[in-house]
């Protein structure tokens, strides 16, 4: 039986590593600037994490092959070294390895989080709410209007709240259902959630941040290829949340301009 | 404390006398431990249904499910299973399955019944306080599974239940009214009777050690549930009140978690100033350490059950009780890597990745010092043995993808994803159920008196392992290709394709819970018609293999044990074997090549 | 209960025959200034939806639906005073489609404790969320398949309802004490058969633009009055 257990271990490993190593189920592809970064980690791991994974079924499975149901009787041994080899390797060999890769990885990290978006960058503004997101543009003042939370009608499709009776800013406000955006060009988007905790994941775009409900949230991106993919939410936000979605429209400028007429029309 | 006098050290309770203070109110520990297994049967019986319901409707979504209006009309009409009841149910599955399988059985249920047996104790330190923990639990276990019996259902904001979702009211959804109400209070109670276990294990593990039992001769399952209860003591201590201030938010009108200038269906909520990440950080400063709360007491009683199949302790048993103090006190200070995208300041990211990357060392070490000691040993192989090994194959499995998540920027992509799923489910799910189940085969003998069958064990073992990797390695692919977690149904067009791969994994996940059947008739048939259990079976060496199976009322038969040896003395020559007992006052030649 | 019963049939008898002679009141609704400028639905984020409708004729919101003529459609015309049928519900059940993501009708109009059926015809799921007051607030899901929804109100009452998966699905239940009411079609007319003669309130409510009344007599038997209501309009 031990002999079974080793040779069911080491198939699980080669089973487990084969949908990897042939790229059975690959990441979206990336669309974005920032996400080579986020991609190369990604693959830097596989691979420590993936030599860890196979070298340690494989040493279970070939020690288990070794001494299980063992007929000589032959002494206990002890593992040349003992514990001091073990503590070395995990130290040295895993630490150091997962250290250097968490170090490296920070690159990614701070390229999204830690750097401003550029001054020309485009500002857009989305809201989440049970269950639908919404975006909304400055228009040619460049400023978006204030929000009133009691002015929310989604009757009459005014998510944001906005109050266009009394504030300026509001009137060339346009608010869209979906995130229509320049190909290159970096996008400064303002996250403000409506009502509960949501979440902006786009698989192509390596970008996910939370909503937070009471704290407004900045994330800058640049798209580099036209498309349309989806948006999701990923953070629980009630029974809808399966079917929380939007899509996000990579356009060239051109067909951005068109397209943001028709959307100008449309309010 | 290593040299306490034992004569006056053990808990002194008269025997129980009727049938309710000898097996419903009784304060005998080991009854006490019977009574936490059962619970957690129970509870990881009814997770397991649920979950089979959660898998039939993810790749059938809107197709009936034939009798499930049953269980709840509302949440079923028509058998159809709406988004709002798979979120209740997944709800349960989670809640039932953490709480009240993953800290009941391994910790709570074992941990009662043989730390003070083998430390050498009659009883717990305190007996009353250790009834009433088992008994709260039964109470929070009952308010929880109430919510199955309400109109509005179960709560649908998942074990998390983060706000403001949980806090807010039925207005945000189905089952956040009474249902969470009860979510709340329900885990509440649980946390009070996890604060009470927790001291008590505590107590008796400091106080109640026979004579010669230092504490460097305690067996690793003790250490570990000894370990485990400081970790509870603290997190436990933390959830409470994060339960009681999410109740006075949903129920008194104040605004822990409630920020100002929330929409609801048009209403601007009345509640202002709070912060949804208060509930967060609250919620998973008892979150992160639970993991370890369910996988170490795992990991002590597979330490124990693989030494002896090994015939030869460990390594180093110091090296394995300092890496579970190592894990136990890094796991206070990574509880941030669940928030990296949270909107939490993204240099706290840093600081939260960091020790969550060291915490791969201790872990490393004890596989290897796991792995390693099974060089030149004598293995052998039992049902127990295989779910020992099982769960170290289980345990490097779901710790290798903690590398990807504990790296911010590598979850942006895999933060809510079936890659986290995969994760938790393999590391703190499986694995630790796993220890369950070789605590279960190995120490059914002592606890019942009766043998369990080895052969359906085996059987069981290999249903399960095969099937744990069958539905949780393709989560890791899903998660891979993004596909999006606590998602009702898949309508997104992304994930049509991977419609199949779901398929498979709910095929698994049926075979494998069907697998388990086979371990409830195994532990009943074994618990009436087993063969009857001798003294110590497995030729192990600790103190509850010294004692009648299943053992007396006050353990010892009033006689106090004394102790003479560190506890995994194999792989020796002497009268009784390849073993000498931790009582047995012969003196012991090592004869291991030992360095 | 019994005798209730009995009466109540009793009295249907003797205003039967009355009923053939009863006057009507009908009339238009009209707005005098701007209405709301009703918004384009943009439903992408639900294709199944979406694809019902044509890209030349976006689905737009109806909160305030202004005809030809200023004339104004879904504005309820009822009974509020007089008529006094408060206790004769009607047997048959209203029916409240969703199709293409959208309510048919805008508006449903019912009497106290009239059955409502509520159907699913889009192959996605929808939630049924009544924002009640008077009443109890429910919110109940409706897969596609599932068995249409029975629904019931015990309260009068201006309900409004929405589906909180689709956020733009917004529509009106108006629960009234009275089976004497009218919601105005495209071209903003009503009518108001079977009242005896007497003398009524009448009430046109709508939405956005509020409510407005007026004193009407039916004098004798067969009568026709007209009422026309002018709302003020607004430009928000």
């Amino acid at each position: 039986m031990g002999k079974l257990f080793a040779v069911v271990v080491v198939l699980i490993a080669i089973a487990s590593a084969i949908p990897i190593v042939l790229h059975w189920y690959p990441m979206a592809p990336d669309i974005s600037a920032h996400g080579h970064l986020i991609d190369e980690q990604m693959a830097d791991t596989m691979v420590e994490a993936g030599f860890a994974f196979l070298a340690a079924q494989f040493i279970l499975g070939f020690f288990v092959f070794r001494f299980a149901d063992r007929k000589d009787p032959g002494k206990i041994r002890t593992f040349p070294g003992g514990a001091k080899v073990m503590v070395a390797a995990a130290v040295i060999l895993v630490g150091t390895e997962v250290l250097a890769l968490g170090i490296l990885g920070q690159r990614a990290w701070a390229g999204q989080y830690f750097s401003p978006p550029s001054a020309d960058a485009m500002t857009i503004q989305t809201q989440a709410g049970q269950f639908a997101f919404y975006f909304r543009y400055p228009g040619p003042d460049g400023k978006l209007g204030p929000q009133h939370p009691d002015k929310v009608n989604e009757g009459t499709q005014n998510y944001f709240g906005l109050d266009p009776q009394n504030d300026v800013e509001s009137r060339d406000d346009v608010v869209t259902a979906e995130l229509g955006i320049p190909v290159n060009k970096e996008i400064r988007l303002l996250m403000h959630s409506k009502d509960l905790g949501h979440s902006f994941y786009v698989r192509e775009l390596r970008v996910q941040q939370d909503f937070v409900p009471g704290l407004d949230l900045m994330v800058h991106f640049t798209a580099t290829k036209p498309g349309r993919y989806e948006i999701v939410c990923t953070q629980l936000c009630g029974l809808g949340h399966y079917n929380m979605k939007a899509y996000l429209n990579v356009m060239s400028q051109e067909d951005f301009n068109a397209w943001m007429k028709q959307k100008i029309s449309e309010q | 404390m290593s040299d306490v006098d034992s004569t006056h050290a053990v808990a002194h309770h008269a025997p129980p006398q009727g049938f309710i203070r000898k097996h419903i109110f009784s304060l005998d520990h080991k009854v006490i431990g019977l009574q936490y297994y059962g619970l957690g049967l129970v509870a990881v019986f009814i997770a397991i249904f649920l979950s089979w319901l959660m898998r039939i409707h993810l790749v059938w979504p809107n197709s009936r499910i034939p009798g499930l209006h049953l269980l709840s009309s509302a949440g079923a009409p028509g058998d159809v299973m709406t988004p709002e009841y798979y979120l209740s149910i997944l709800t349960m599955h989670g809640t039932l399955m953490v709480f009240f399988v993953l800290t009941n059985a391994p910790f709570a249920a074992f941990g009662n019944y043989f730390l003070p047996i083998q430390i050498g104790a009659e009883d717990m330190a305190f007996p009353r306080f250790n009834m009433m923990s088992f008994w709260t639990t039964f109470v929070a276990f009952c308010v929880l599974i109430s919510a199955f019996f309400i109109p509005d259902g179960p709560p649908i904001s998942g074990w998390t239940a983060y706000a403001p979702l949980s806090a807010v009211g039925g207005a945000a959804g189905p089952g956040l009214a009474y249902g969470q109400t009860l979510w709340a209070i329900s885990i509440g109670i649980f946390c009070i009777a996890s604060l009470l276990g927790a001291l008590n294990f505590i107590a008796t593990t400091l106080d109640l050690r026979a004579k010669g039992m230092t504490m460097m001769r305690m067996p690793l399952c003790t250490w570990a549930w000894f370990i485990t209860s400081c970790i509870a003591l603290l997190a436990f201590a933390v959830l409470l009140p994060a339960c009681v201030l999410l109740c006075l938010d949903r129920l008194a009108g104040t605004s822990f978690f409630i920020s100002s200038g929330l929409v609801i269906n048009d209403q601007v909520l009345p509640h202002s100033g709070g912060s949804t990440l208060l509930w967060q950080h609250m919620f998973w400063f008892f979150g992160h350490p639970e993991v370890y709360i369910a996988i170490l007491p795992a990991a002590g009683i597979v330490s124990h059950i693989l030494i002896n199949s090994l015939r030869r302790p460990l390594l180093s048993h110091k090296v394995v009780i300092g890496s579970m103090l190592a894990i136990a006190f890094l796991s206070y200070v990574v509880w941030g890597h669940h928030m990296f995208i949270s909107g939490m300041n993204p240099f706290s990211s840093l600081a939260f990745s960091f020790p969550t990357l060291i915490i791969t060392i201790p872990a490393t070490i004890l596989t290897l010092i796991w792995v390693g000691s099974i060089y030149g040993s004598r293995l052998r192989i039992t049902s127990a043995s295989l779910f020992a090994l099982g769960f170290i194959s289980l345990f490097v499995s779901g710790g290798v993808s903690g590398f990807f998540l504990a790296q911010p920027s590598i979850d942006i992509y895999l933060h809510a994803t079936y890659f986290v799923v995969g994760h938790f489910h393999l590391v703190m799910g499986v694995a630790a159920v796993f220890g369950i189940f070789a605590g279960t085969y190995f120490w059914f003998p002592k606890m019942t008196g009766h043998m369990m069958n080895e052969t359906l064990g085996k059987i069981h073992f290999w249903g399960t392992f095969i099937g744990a990797y069958c539905i949780f390695m393709p989560f890791h692919y899903l998660g891979m290709i993004g596909n999006v977690r606590r998602y009702s149904t898949f309508v997104d067009d992304y994930l049509q394709p991977y419609l199949g791969v779901h398929k498979f994994i709910t095929f698994a996940a049926l075979t494998t819970g069907a697998f388990q059947l086979i371990f409830l008739v195994n532990l009943i048939y074994s618990r009436f018609k087993g063969p009857k259990a001798p003294v110590n079976p497995w030729e192990c060496t600790s103190l509850e293999w010294t004692v009648p199976s299943p053992p007396p009322w006050d353990n010892f038969g009033g006689v106090h044990p004394v102790v003479y040896h560190d506890p995994y003395q194999y792989g020796i020559e002497s009268s009784t074997g390849d073993y000498v007992m931790q009582t047995d006052p012969a003196n012991i030649v090592v004869e291991r090549d030992e360095k | 209960m019994r005798m209730k019963q009995v009466c109540t049939a009793a009295l249907a008898l003797l205003i039967g025959p009355v009923a053939v002679f009863a006057g009507t009141i009908s009339g238009k609704v009209t707005v005098d200034g701007p209405v709301p400028k009703q918004k384009v639905i943009d439903m992408s984020k639900e294709p199944a939806c979406a694809k019902d409708y044509p890209a030349t004729n976006p689905p737009k919101t109806e909160t305030a639906l202004e005809g030809p003529g200023n004339t104004l459609a879904d504005v309820v015309v009822y009974v509020s005073a007089g008529a006094n049928d408060e206790g004769t519900v009607p047997s048959q059940a209203v029916t409240l489609e969703q199709k293409g993501c959208r309510y048919i009708k805008h508006i449903t109009a019912l009497h106290v404790n009239q059955d409502m059926q509520i159907k699913n015809d889009d192959p996605t799921s929808h939630n049924i969320h009544p924002l009640a007051k008077a009443n109890r607030e429910w919110n109940k899901s409706q897969p596609p398949g599932a068995p249409p929804i029975d629904a019931k109100f015990d309260q009068a009452e201006f309900i409004p309802v929405k589906c909180n998966i689709h956020p733009w699905m917004h529509g009106y239940f108006v629960v009234l004490k009275t089976n004497h009411f009218s919601v105005t079609g495209d071209d903003g007319t009503f009518s108001i058969k079977d009242l005896p003669p007497g003398k009524y309130t009448l009430t046109a409510w709508q939405e956005t633009l509020g409510s407005s009344q007026q004193e009407v007599t039916i004098g004798g038997a067969g009568e026709t009055k007209t009422v026309n209501f002018t709302f003020k309009g607004k430009a928000y």
